[in-house]
């Protein structure tokens, strides 16, 4: 088995008097490809949340590849080799896509080497057209796929993104698809999302999350198929 | 960015010899040299707010802290080049322990206000009530509201006796800006200013990729007021006194209304807004039918509703638009239109 | 025992006055997000509304607490409509464009009224406690102070405008969406602001020598007293106030007048720095 380079245990986070993440154990080992899936308020974006260092969690550890990064900031997680995008596109807008991604790259890299990285990445993602445009008046998906070049062009080992097909085209995703694919070669990624269609395309093994808890794990073909996963929440939508 | 430094020193060197030529033929050079000044310092803020998206309310106070630390380390040292390194010195320091109480605090826009200016206030309140003598530090006393006059102004290092003075004082303020305004542009070519304009344009973002924005953010305020420390020294040699009226809200909000009328996100506008500025408010001076300060306020008020860009980057986009090159859509708008953008959601 | 109860209302009296400083600032703050730096200005000029309408013959009293109110009320609706309203969502550059007008009506007061000092004196006389002579006057503050708190909250949860006021408070777009229109609301918002804002200049100028920089001394009191209180309207008004109110005397008290000021401002930024949201942003939440 690969190395575990993600793991949580016993992770419970409470605003108030709701338990938003109750006792979340997860695991996750190198180059594995997982998708959490769960209705609205189930506790996904919380549990991204605090395993990003975004939130800090009322209970239990998040570690990585060995570290305790339970109190970690964000920063100091991103760091470690972390890639990470959040749902809605967060990036520099009055800043060119070469711009954007020459920040991501300058953080691993020297200047040389990070405009050669830039230049790779603008190349790998067909940015090149607009590579001087201002992120602010690019479409939504060319926006994502901005962001997932930010994220990729550290060379990251674990990859965590948010509904990173959210409000994209047909042909946005597929495009997707194949970036986080090829990232997959190198990094363990985890995925939150909705779409089912794009879960299935892409995943294999999925957790399900149901009212702050993990419902269950397992293949998405299995998952899809058990009854009780269907009630909370492929039966609302279907 | 494109371009390169070597291209800037050319470009620096060559204007500003041409305007240390022309300029003193058209106004005095005792004018002349605070116009200087005041452009170092709306360089300072600019620098921090237009690239760094800190709104500072108080940077009058690295100012006065400048211009004080200069004055008192000068009566009692007796000669100017350390006075001079120390009073860049003290409001970096003054400014890194201030940002970064700020800044680990996560303290951002309307508090980062708050903390600015009340930390000016009490500088200002302070500095009037030490006109007691048991106010003394070393030699010098620090007089309250009368401020400390008579301390030795500028001489040629190592040399006590000989002042540098008059127009030989204009052209050492008007290169000292000409070194700072190419420090400034290095800096921002650097790594360093990149990353502090990624920085102003999405600060998660900016963490989310690994880099700390608090260290970063500190480092750049403190460069800031090491500037506006400079600013006050070398005001201080040309005032031969300093007052509290320094620290007082009135300059801060001077230096701010330079930067948005020059224009942010730029290096010349903050210098040129308080350059012209501080000329329209020597030349209303002179004149006694409208109240100098409505005329600033109404200044301010025109430009944030009209022009928030300021006059710099509206000229470079006239030129653009005039001389069609395709617009680099790049770094030139401010924190202040992304503040707009999220406040309208 | 006499000392103390001085001491007692003195304190009271600081509270008091720093929550009629903060009052106007906090309405429209609370209500609209907008940070009036003009503040001290309207303050100011409550001020001289009060003493040109008692050089008229108005009686004391009326020039405060009607005629003050209702001129700065006025003026206040003018910069609304005329530069405020094109600045709705835009924070820093709200800040900027009243810190512009701060100027412009300092300017415009020296214009008219002189850069001179100008006062009218205190309209209740001064009585003794033992051998202390306490001001009468600082009781009127006290009840005005307690008055306007109580006013406030009677008509936030009594009276169907105060409904809307709180609607619009925590959702302005969700109140918007209900058929109430935001302009119609930001403009009584800032009319409301702004009274209050000339009210408490017109009551606190019999105890200050009123100058057209006047307003400096106040905006940053009330900026911090509102600030620090967070979202709640009167309990944060109430809290802050009471905070800075007690450390700014305990100090007056044990040293001077200038360190009892800068302990305040000392006091503020410590505050700020351990609750960045505000005090009712941690305690007291969902009050007014």
């Amino acid at each position: 088995m690969a190395e575990i380079v993600l793991e949580t245990r016993a992770l419970t986070m409470r605003f108030g008097g709701v338990t938003a993440a109750d006792n979340v154990n997860f695991r996750l080992r190198a180059r594995e490809l997982r998708c959490l899936i769960g209705p609205n308020g189930a506790g996904k974006s919380t549990f991204f949340k605090c395993v990003t260092g975004l939130q800090t969690p009322t209970e239990g550890q998040v570690y990585m590849r060995g570290h305790d990064t339970t109190h970690w900031m964000p920063h100091q997680i991103a760091s470690l080799g972390v890639g990470i995008k959040m749902q809605t596109p967060s990036v520099m807008d009055n800043l060119t896509v070469h711009e954007n991604i020459w920040l991501a790259a300058r953080r691993f890299h020297p200047p040389e080497e990070a405009n050669r990285k830039t230049a790779e990445m603008i190349e790998r993602l067909a940015l090149g057209p607009i590579a001087r445009n201002a992120l602010g008046q690019l479409a939504h998906g060319e926006r994502q796929r901005v962001e997932l070049g930010l994220v990729a062009v550290g060379d990251p080992w674990l990859v965590l993104l948010d509904e990173p097909a959210a409000g994209m085209s047909a042909e946005d995703v597929e495009r997707m698809t194949g970036i986080i694919h090829e990232l997959n070669k190198t990094a363990a990624i985890v995925i939150v999302e909705h779409d089912m269609q794009f879960i299935r395309s892409i995943a294999e093994v999925v957790t399900v999350f149901h009212q702050g808890a993990v419902l269950m794990e397992d293949h998405v073909d299995r998952v899809m198929a058990d009854p009780q996963v269907r009630n909370v929440y492929l039966g609302k939508k279907a | 960015m494109q371009g390169s430094l070597s291209r800037d020193v050319i470009a620096t060197v060559i204007v500003t010899a041409i305007l240390l030529w022309i300029m003193p033929l058209l106004i005095g050079t005792y004018t002349l040299t605070v116009l200087v000044i005041y452009g170092m310092l709306g360089l300072s803020l600019g620098l921090i707010w237009g690239f760094g998206g800190i709104l500072c309310f108080g940077q009058a106070a690295f100012f006065g802290l400048g211009a004080y630390t200069y004055a008192i380390a000068a009566i009692n040292i007796g000669e100017s080049t350390l006075p001079m390194i120390l009073a860049v010195l003290v409001p970096a320091i003054f400014a890194a322990l201030l940002g970064a109480m700020m800044f680990y605090g996560r303290l951002t826009d309307v508090y980062l206000g708050v903390i600015t200016l009340v930390v000016t206030l009490i500088l200002f309140k302070f500095m009037n009530s030490t006109a007691g003598p048991q106010y003394v530090i070393g030699n010098a006393r620090m007089g309250g509201f009368n401020g400390i006059p008579g301390f030795q102004t500028l001489n040629v290092p190592g040399d006590p006796g000989a002042y540098i003075w008059g127009d030989a004082y204009f052209y050492v303020c008007a290169v000292a800006l000409a070194i700072v305004f190419l420090l400034v542009s290095a800096l921002l070519r650097s790594s360093f200013g990149r990353i502090a304009v990624g920085i102003r344009e999405n600060e998660t973002r900016m963490s989310l990729m690994g880099y700390d924005v608090r260290a970063r953010k500190t480092v750049l305020f403190s460069t800031g007021a090491a500037i506006a420390g400079l600013a006050g020294a070398l005001f201080a040699n040309w005032g031969e006194i300093v007052t509290p009226n320094l620290f007082s809200l009135g300059q801060s909000a001077e230096i701010i209304i330079w930067c948005i009328v020059g224009g942010l996100g730029t290096r010349l506008g903050p210098i040129l807004g308080a350059a012209g500025l501080a000329y329209v408010k020597f030349l209303l001076g002179q004149q006694h039918l409208i109240d100098n300060t409505l005329i600033l306020g109404l200044i301010l008020v025109l430009f944030v509703l009209f022009l928030p860009r300021g006059i710099v980057p509206a000229l470079v986009s006239l030129w653009r638009i005039s001389f069609g090159r395709r617009p680099l859509g790049r770094i030139h708008q401010a924190r202040r239109s992304r503040n707009r953008e999220r406040l309208h959601g | 025992m006499d000392l103390s109860f001085v001491i007692l209302v003195e304190m009271l009296y600081a509270v008091a006055s720093l929550i009629l400083i903060g009052a106007g600032l906090a309405v429209v703050f609370g209500m609209m997000k907008v940070i009036n730096l003009a503040h001290g200005e309207f303050m100011m000029m409550g001020g001289y509304a009060t003493i040109t309408a008692v050089g008229l013959g108005v009686n004391v009293f009326v020039a405060m607490l009607i005629i003050a109110p209702l001129i700065v009320g006025l003026i206040g609706l003018v910069v609304e409509r005329l530069v405020i309203r094109h600045l709705y969502g835009r924070l820093v550059d709200t800040m900027l464009a009243t810190w512009g007008l701060s100027l412009f009506f300092i300017g415009l007061t020296t214009m008219i009224f002189g850069n001179t000092t100008t006062g009218i004196s205190t309209p209740i006389p001064g009585f003794a406690v033992g051998g202390y002579q306490i001001n009468g006057y600082n009781f009127f503050i006290i009840v005005v102070a307690v008055l306007l708190l109580i006013g406030i909250l009677a008509v936030l949860k009594t009276t169907r405008a105060g409904l809307i006021a709180r609607g619009a408070m925590q959702r302005a777009d969700m109140a918007a969406t209900l058929g109430y229109s935001p302009d119609r609301i930001y403009m009584a918002t800032f009319f409301c602001g702004s009274a209050l804002s000339g009210l408490a200049g017109a009551v606190l100028a019999p105890l200050v020598g009123l100058v057209p920089t006047s307003g400096g001394a106040y905006i940053a009191k009330a900026f911090i007293t509102v600030i620090a209180g967070g979202p709640s309207l009167v309990a944060g008004l109430l809290s802050s106030a009471g905070v800075f109110g007690v450390v700014s005397q305990v100090f007056t008290f044990a040293i001077s007048p200038v360190i009892g000021e800068v302990a305040l401002l000392i006091a503020a930024v410590i505050l700020l720095r351990l609750l960045p949201q505000g005090i009712t942003g941690r305690f007291f939440k969902g009050k007014l």
